[in-house]
């Protein structure tokens, strides 16, 4: 239920254009372990690791979406195949130790391929986004036959190969892993599982083997989807367990039991481990703290050449990213924020996403992207921040304008400014402190298929 | 909050879908009443023919205006920049249900349908014998006035109509002293046309009308016309509206006309179709005295009624308008001193300032604008929201939320995102060309910055 719960929150906030799933259902991504590391939202961060000191991996089990895909794409599937004793347990801690250092510094983008909520991002709104606004334009179609303005038609167009490419090569490998032995890939590749894994090593309540009552029939491990069941020796690797109990259901002799420990002595040696686990998190916490600071004839209509993106040499970062810095480090990829731009200004690249204006501008009524950013690498802003914060600043190109390539007046850019930017005197002088960088100049010149305006970004976002 | 209503809206509407189609399936069953089909019969043989007073050709009331012909459905048109995009198929069918009904005027022009109109008008009517229809075509050199390219227009008029005589033959658009000079005097254009005429290939010589009171009283005066086409309707009858240059009203026009018995062609009698859709406290005044006539009859029925009309056009896309209109002149029904009154309170209600629409008539004269916008578009969405309620200029309306929703998504179902009036550059290209002398960029500015208001408030 609760897994169901999640799985489809969190596909609807990477589906859903019009932003109205994310006022309820926004905090499914907030509360998903990478992007809360990233966002130092240590309570989110604390909140996970109780969880899992208290009942192990409930994180992996039910609140990750990639974890939950997994089990739907194996939920047919009767047994696993059981795994060999040791584990590719070096594989496993050697992405878990590259992958940390990526949280500290530029968010990797072999971080970004592991991250397990990411990973799940890119395969909803590349795959399965196309057939959901697909299925809206047809009601969108009816509606208009019906003279409804229920539904509107919604563009649904190619961002960019290599996201697709990516999102493809993701589920089959997540698919073929997950098929063959279930959480395959919690148990080798992923880094919070790995992460949540040492943990849960400690937890106080798990699935417990009663020794004395275990025949070593087999029942258990065949049943397990983490391969985490070593049945001769009737003992549980806790690293990969992720605590889906179906061991304790399919034991025909009732002898594992999902508890807290018995022994006296086994309560105080775990109770000093996990002590020194959590002096360990809060000073990784307040790492994480001090990173966060930063005529001829009528009619007819004349042929558009389509808008091409001009050469910046600053890319531009959404408003509330503070930085490029700060957005380029903490995108996951995880393309939350192009799913909800109505504008279509943030795309995704190979791994980061980016701003650009061929297609739209960043309105000033519009705030979407930082509202739903799970990472804090856009940070929630308001309208009214919007309009002061400059994220880059135009610059004019006077071969390509139409006042002097076509001979004619024009002040749409001028007119068109946000913030008045612009003077027409009479091409278009702008104001670098009164610019924010928001693209309705560049979006709407009419000099195709290079704007004659266009925006470079600023390092630093500021405040104007 | 907005969101929420939104999704309210979508239940409503699968409600709503489920239920008509219930209701279709019902009323599948049920039996036909047969007087209401009586009622939208269309005669083939009742429509009220006028006569030429200067040949005797007996025309029809109703004219076909082959300025608007059926496109290839919409979907396909934004790749069609180039080319023709007129579906020839149901031209065909148009032009034979016409023929068929009575109507045997077709008026067509070079430049009409991004130049394709008379090839397709011809392709139509040369299916039909020469003798059943009258042709009217135009001298539209508003591109190249030079001689040779004004000889050439005319030399493809009758290669494209498939014709060796011109019934009616128009010098095209003029309303002022330079622009006619520029056109017709000094490339000896028109002494050619005279020479046409006496020469028998142009059957009759007139002139389409946008322009001054001085100028038409001067072309009046200083030469011979068998006829004259101008624009009359119940709103441009007495009053002569504010962006239009035409000083002078339909009712003058007319009048002189009539007092030199020359007879009076008729466009525009509905204004692009916005006579069809008037505001809605126009049709309720309408439907209040007749709940079966369409507004568009109306407009018809106040042109026809004028005895000095030969005919009148109207430019119909779909069988229905042809249908309607043939029913209204099938026969003519003068209108009564009441319902005269009743038009008349009518044009004071279109007229008021706060229904006031922009005078755009969709007659395409300013397309292709260079920079890609949908000009008549934008305007048809702009009066059409206006007329039809949906006009969100007030917030303290109730009903001001469901306005603005309908607006802004009507206006991108209707004009593509980069044809709509937040791209005029101003560069003036257009205005030059429209005959109902709108300042179209700054209508444009007006209607973006509603838009603009609009998007903004979340």
């Amino acid at each position: 239920m609760i897994k169901a719960f999640f799985i489809i929150a969190i596909t609807l906030l990477f589906l859903d254009f019009t932003g109205t799933v994310h006022t309820y259902l926004g905090w499914c991504a907030k509360i998903q372990l990478v992007p809360a590391i990233l966002a130092a939202n240590i309570a989110v961060f604390l909140g996970i690791i109780l969880i899992t000191l208290i009942f192990g991996r409930i994180y992996c089990l039910i609140i990750c979406p990639l974890g939950i895909l997994q089990d739907i794409i194996s939920i047919k599937k009767r047994f696993f195949y059981r795994p060999p004793r040791k584990p590719l347990i070096v594989l496993r801690y050697a992405l878990l130790a590259a992958f940390i250092p990526s949280l500290f510094f530029a968010f990797a983008p072999l971080a970004v391929l592991l991250d397990p909520y990411s990973a799940y991002g890119r395969i909803a709104s590349q795959l399965l986004g196309p057939v959901y606004k697909w299925a809206n334009n047809l009601f969108a179609y009816f509606a208009e036959s019906a003279g409804s303005y229920a539904f509107y038609s919604v563009d649904v167009w190619l961002k960019g190969i290599a996201p697709l490419v990516l999102a493809i090569v993701t589920l089959i490998a997540v698919g073929i892993s997950a098929w063959k032995s279930g959480r395959g890939y919690c148990n080798t590749i992923c880094p919070a599982g790995a992460f949540l894994g040492l943990l849960s090593k400690f937890s106080v309540i798990k699935p417990r083997i009663d020794k004395e009552k275990c025949k070593h029939c087999g029942m258990c491990a065949k049943n397990c989807k983490a391969a985490c069941i070593d049945t001769t020796r009737a003992e549980i690797d806790y690293l990969r367990c992720i605590t889906c109990l179906k061991c304790t259901k399919s034991c025909p002799l009732g002898a594992i039991k999902y508890a807290p420990p018995t022994g006296a002595d086994k309560l105080s040696k775990e109770g000093l481990a996990r002590r020194k686990l959590l002096v360990g998190t809060t000073l990784l916490a307040s790492g994480f703290a001090t990173r966060a600071a930063a005529n001829q004839f009528d009619g007819g209509l004349a042929k558009l050449e389509d808008k091409k993106a001009p050469v910046r040499t600053k890319p531009i970062a959404p408003p509330g990213a503070d930085s490029y810095q700060n957005f380029h480090d903490r995108c996951t990829s995880c393309q939350l924020c192009i799913t909800v731009c109505p504008n279509q200004v943030l795309r995704p690249g190979i791994t980061k996403a980016h701003v650009s204006y061929e297609r739209g501008y960043c309105r000033p009524e519009c705030v979407k992207c930082s509202q739903v950013c799970p990472t804090g690498a856009i940070h929630p802003i308001t309208t009214a921040d919007k309009s002061s914060i400059q994220i880059g600043t135009a610059v004019w190109n006077k071969e390509l304008c139409i006042i002097t390539k076509d001979k004619v007046a024009c002040d749409l850019c001028a007119r068109k400014c946000p913030t008045a930017a612009i003077e027409m005197i009479p091409f278009p002088m702008i104001d670098p402190y009164r610019c924010i960088g928001c693209g309705a100049c560049e979006h709407l010149c009419p000099a195709r298929p290079y704007s004659a305006i266009h925006v470079e970004g600023v390092e630093t976002h500021r405040v104007i | 909050m907005e969101e929420i209503s939104n999704s309210m809206d979508r239940r409503d509407f699968i409600k709503l879908v489920g239920a008509g189609a219930a209701l279709a399936a019902l009323s599948g069953c049920g039996t036909q009443e047969k007087s209401s089909a009586k009622q939208l019969e269309v005669p083939t043989d009742k429509m009220t023919y006028r006569i030429d007073p200067k040949n005797g050709n007996k025309v029809s009331l109703l004219g076909y205006g082959c300025m608007r012909w059926p496109r290839i459905s919409r979907a396909q048109k934004e790749s069609l920049t180039e080319g023709s995009d007129l579906d020839q198929e149901a031209v065909n069918k148009l032009v034979d249900y016409a023929i068929a009904h009575g109507v045997n005027f077709f008026d067509t022009s070079p430049r009409y349908c991004k130049g394709f109109s008379e090839s397709s008008t011809g392709i139509a009517l040369s299916r039909h014998p020469r003798d059943k229809y009258f042709i009217s075509t135009k001298m539209s050199n508003q591109g190249n006035p030079s001689r040779e390219e004004s000889l050439n227009i005319y030399k493809r008029s009758f290669e494209n109509l498939r014709v060796d005589y011109m019934d009616y033959y128009l010098v095209h658009n003029v309303g002022n002293h330079k622009n006619f000079k520029e056109r017709y005097i000094d490339n000896g254009i028109l002494d050619f046309m005279m020479k046409e005429r006496e020469a028998g290939r142009i059957r009759s010589l007139g002139w389409s009308f946008h322009g001054d009171g001085e100028f038409f009283d001067y072309l009046m005066s200083e030469y011979q016309w068998d006829f004259v086409l101008i624009q009359l309707n119940y709103l441009d009858w007495s009053n002569v509206v504010e962006s239009n240059r035409t000083s002078v009203s339909a009712r003058h026009q007319y009048e002189v006309l009539a007092e030199k018995n020359i007879p009076a062609m008729i466009m525009e009698p509905l204004l692009g179709g916005r006579l069809a859709m008037p505001h809605y406290k126009a049709r309720t005044m309408m439907a209040q005295t007749d709940p079966n006539a369409s507004a568009a009859s109306w407009a018809f029925r106040f042109a026809g009624s004028l005895p000095n009309v030969l005919t009148v056009l109207s430019g119909m896309t779909f069988v229905e308008h042809l249908q309607d209109n043939i029913r209204t002149y099938s026969p003519l029904a003068p209108l009564t001193e009441n319902e005269s009154a009743m038009l008349n309170q009518v044009a004071q209600i279109v007229l008021a300032p706060e229904n006031r629409n922009i005078n755009c008539t969709t007659c395409q004269y300013c397309m292709p604008c260079p920079y890609g916008l949908d000009i008549p578009e934008i305007f048809t969405h702009f009066n059409r929201s206006l007329n039809e309620g949906n006009f969100p200029d007030n917030k303290q309306d109730a009903d001001y939320r469901r306005a603005r929703r309908a607006f802004l998504v009507g206006q991108d179902r209707k004009i593509s995102p980069i044809r709509q009036a937040n791209r005029c550059t101003g560069c003036q290209i257009c205005r030059k060309n429209c005959p109902q002398n709108i300042n179209i960029p700054q209508e444009m500015q007006r209607i973006d910055k509603f838009t603009e208001t609009l998007k903004i408030d979340v």
